[in-house]
């Protein structure tokens, strides 16, 4: 994990902004990178860097350049096969002062140029300036594990890993971007390149830029396929043997670092999976890491323990109220950077903390294994929903539903009428692009009722429900219903929100760097290979991965019902000795002069929150107040309030290279 | 305050904050209109429990009973007559 920023010159006409402007840029990104920051300069371009160093410690400084000093990098991940790689770039003629990954994808660059992407296995962000093409070259992993985001501005190009690095140039428009609202309030995430910011974009996963001669490309090099035809003879023992072994392999690559890597456990199977093969197959010796909930509906801590005593793991918990909710939830939100619907990135945000308060910097985590493997039920719906609109007018067909959801509070059962009606909505459209996501969104739109008239007219007839549909794969429409959700799914929520709000974010936050075992794109390869059937059989989500790990975990953690990770939503927020933002945010006079929301509206959502059980909301309710309290909060840290930090000092920089002749 | 009035305020303030009180018409379906969804039916039933003195029992839930303001007005009716 680390944290980068730059501007690169677009016109002749345009001055780049003094040094000043890049040392905030990077002191704002401080919890990134804490161990050393850097910064390169010359009349065109301008790199910084803040490093959380993990490899190569003693050498790995960054910016950092080739031999001749004609391409420079900052660079924020890790090429997990960098060791490898540096071999067979070693072979080629080229030559290593460091030992770290960084000057590996230096390197890898000046061999296959913009082809040197695809040899990497890994999760990043950089920025390469190439000096004798004039050029910059910025790229993002495959899945958007690490961000980056960039706009131009007054003849300059700017890009850093958060907004809020942008934002310290204070020339930089800062209001929230409405059309990016509304997506928000359909698919939980805005389509990249939009942001909740006006003008400022994201670099979408798989997808590379160019800067060059004052234009600005765009390139996708990488995206998610699946087969339309399947294989029928191999068996399911087969593939899970297959995926064992890579997971294995994906496990070891992960552990590579110069500092001790934990790991997260849930109580559910992926992370179980994941820590299992730590201990199992390497000599690491594991630490793990948890969170438990004071509201015992959402508690797992009963089969953390046992995972953590099964692998004989030095266990650290953190234990989360309503209170710890509300109080963390506006520091969520200036690192989450867009607004959202529901709370459980927070606690996610006190177990880096918890991480960092253990002297940790890397763990290992089991997400990803949902969206690869058929995980959610959102997929099983489909699934149902499917087999359901082959016969509508059926009786029995819709009871399958009923097996869904048998751990939330709110059990379908006693609505059983309105559980089926509610899934009927869309029933007849299966051919659309998605079909699979229509429950989700349906309810999601609702929070769009709180929109004053104003906003509603700005954002007209914005295509909110399309955005993701505009350059779907050619294939799509052969694909299995399945994979049609699984990969919407990847392309929304997985980027767009649990990678990033509840991944990235606030992880780095305290930085605590992710590692996720199941997003090695070898592994996202094979479970694109596997057929349909061998991930949701009948509706056993994950069959296939449940098959390939079941001999290094306990059963009971194997064939338990999948309890999905939900933190308390709206009642954390009325809890005793609540903090005071919450009325101030919600008060008339904020909500007119933030003008998003109809204040008689969310007086009315206040009331019924503050007055019911979490047991007698809906998901609607919820997802309303929270959706509304974040944008509020948006609006106060980064528009009304927004603040750059001073610039570092100079003997604060490991690296300061400057190559102006301007000066 | 009588039967339809007490239910169309419960439904307008507790399920329509946002939005227009003219849609919510007296026959249209809450559900179709998406003013009541899967969760919000428990919270309707707690209200009809409390205020009417009756008890919905789980094979009352069909939209027959319970799907539009007309109809929970019928209802509301023949539970307390029986």
């Amino acid at each position: 994990m680390c944290g980068i920023a730059g501007y690169f010159k677009l016109n002749d006409t345009t001055d780049l902004p003094d040094e000043q402007l890049i040392g905030r840029m990077i002191k704002i990104l401080h919890h990134r990178g804490p161990d050393e920051i850097g910064a390169y300069l010359d009349d065109l371009c301008v790199l910084g860097q803040a490093r959380l160093s993990i490899i190569d410690l003693s050498t790995g400084s960054q910016p950092l350049c080739n031999e001749d000093g004609s391409i420079w990098i900052s660079y924020n991940g890790e090429i997990y096969n960098y060791i490898e790689l540096r071999d067979e770039l070693e072979k080629a003629g080229h030559r290593f002062r460091t030992r770290s990954d960084t000057e590996v994808i230096v390197h890898a660059y000046e061999q296959w140029g913009r082809e040197c992407l695809s040899r990497f296995n890994g999760q990043f962000a950089f920025a390469i300036y190439d000096k004798k093409q004039g050029s910059l070259f910025i790229a993002r992993d495959r899945l958007g594990i690490r961000p980056v985001f960039y706009t131009t501005h007054n003849g300059r190009f700017i890009f850093a890993s958060e907004i809020k690095s942008i934002f310290c140039d204070l020339s930089v428009p800062r209001h929230l971007d409405l059309k990016g609202l509304d997506e928000i309030f359909t698919w939980w995430t805005t389509a990249p390149p939009r942001t909740a910011f006006d003008g400022i974009n994201e670099l979408e996963a798989g997808c590379y830029l160019e800067i060059k001669n004052g234009q600005v490309s765009n390139h996708r090099w990488w995206s998610m396929d699946f087969p339309t035809e399947f294989d029928r003879s191999r068996s399911i023992d087969s593939w899970a043997e297959e995926l064992h072994e890579l997971l294995v392999d994906s496990v070891r690559l992960r552990l590579r670092a110069d500092v001790p890597v934990g790991a997260y456990l849930s109580g559910g199977l992926d992370s179980s999976a994941t820590t299992a093969l730590i201990k199992h197959f390497t000599e690491t010796r594991v630490e793990t890491f948890s969170i438990a909930f004071h509201d015992k509906a959402y508690d797992e801590s009963e089969f953390q323990r046992e995972m953590a005593d099964h692998l004989g793991t030095n266990h650290h918990q953190v234990s989360c109220s309503y209170q710890d909710i509300a109080e963390n939830f506006p520091h969520v939100i200036w690192h989450a950077e867009r607004p959202i619907v529901r709370t459980a990135p927070t606690p996610l945000y006190m177990l880096s903390a918890l991480v960092r308060r253990n002297d940790f910097k890397v763990v290992l985590t089991g997400e990803g294994a949902d969206e690869i493997f058929g995980g959610y039920d959102l997929f099983k719906e489909t699934l149902i929903r499917k087999f359901w609109s082959r016969r509508p007018d059926s009786k029995w067909r819709p009871l399958l539903l009923r097996k869904l959801y048998p751990t939330l509070p709110l059990s379908p059962g006693r609505a059983r009428f309105y559980l089926e009606t509610f899934y009927k909505k869309g029933l007849s459209q299966t051919d659309e692009y998605l079909f699979s996501h229509l429950p989700r969104i349906n309810t999601t739109v609702k929070l769009k009722e709180y929109f004053t008239d104003d906003v509603k007219a700005q954002i007209g007839d914005h295509p909110s429900l399309e955005v993701f549909g505009r350059d779907l794969p050619d294939q799509f429409d052969r694909w299995h219903h399945l994979l049609r959700a699984q990969y919407l799914e990847a392309r929304s929520l997985l980027s767009g929100y649990l990678l990033s709000s509840q991944g990235d974010r606030v992880s780095a936050a305290n930085s605590v760097e992710g590692r996720y075992p199941f997003l090695d794109h070898r592994v996202v390869e094979l479970g694109s290979r596997i057929p349909p059937w061998y991930k949701i059989r009948g509706l056993n989500e994950k069959a296939v991965l449940k098959r390939a790990m079941k001999a290094e975990l306990p059963s009971r953690i194997v064939n338990r019902v999948k309890q999905p990770y939900m933190a308390p939503d709206s009642n954390s927020f009325f809890c005793d000795n609540r903090p005071a933002y919450i009325e101030e945010l919600l008060a008339e006079e904020s909500l007119n002069r933030a003008g998003l929301f109809k204040p008689s509206a969310v007086n009315k959502l206040k009331t019924k929150c503050g007055r019911l059980s979490h047991a007698h909301l809906s998901f609607k309710d919820n997802m309303s107040f929270i959706g509304i309290l974040s944008a509020q909060l948006m609006v106060q840290r980064f528009v009304d309030q927004f603040e750059p930090p001073s610039p570092p000092t100079s003997d604060e920089y490991s690296v300061w290279h400057d190559d102006r002749r301007g000066i | 305050m009588d039967v339809r009035a007490q239910l169309r305020g419960f439904i307008v303030d507790n399920f329509m904050m946002g939005q227009d009180a003219t849609v919510l018409t007296a026959s249209g379906s809450l559900l179709e209109l998406g003013i009541i969804d899967s969760t919000g039916v428990l919270e309707l039933v707690g209200f009809l429990e409390e205020t009417f003195q009756i008890t919905v029992e789980d094979d009352d839930l069909v939209p027959d009973n319970l799907d539009s303001v007309d109809n929970l007005v019928k209802y509301i009716q023949r539970k307390s007559n029986s």
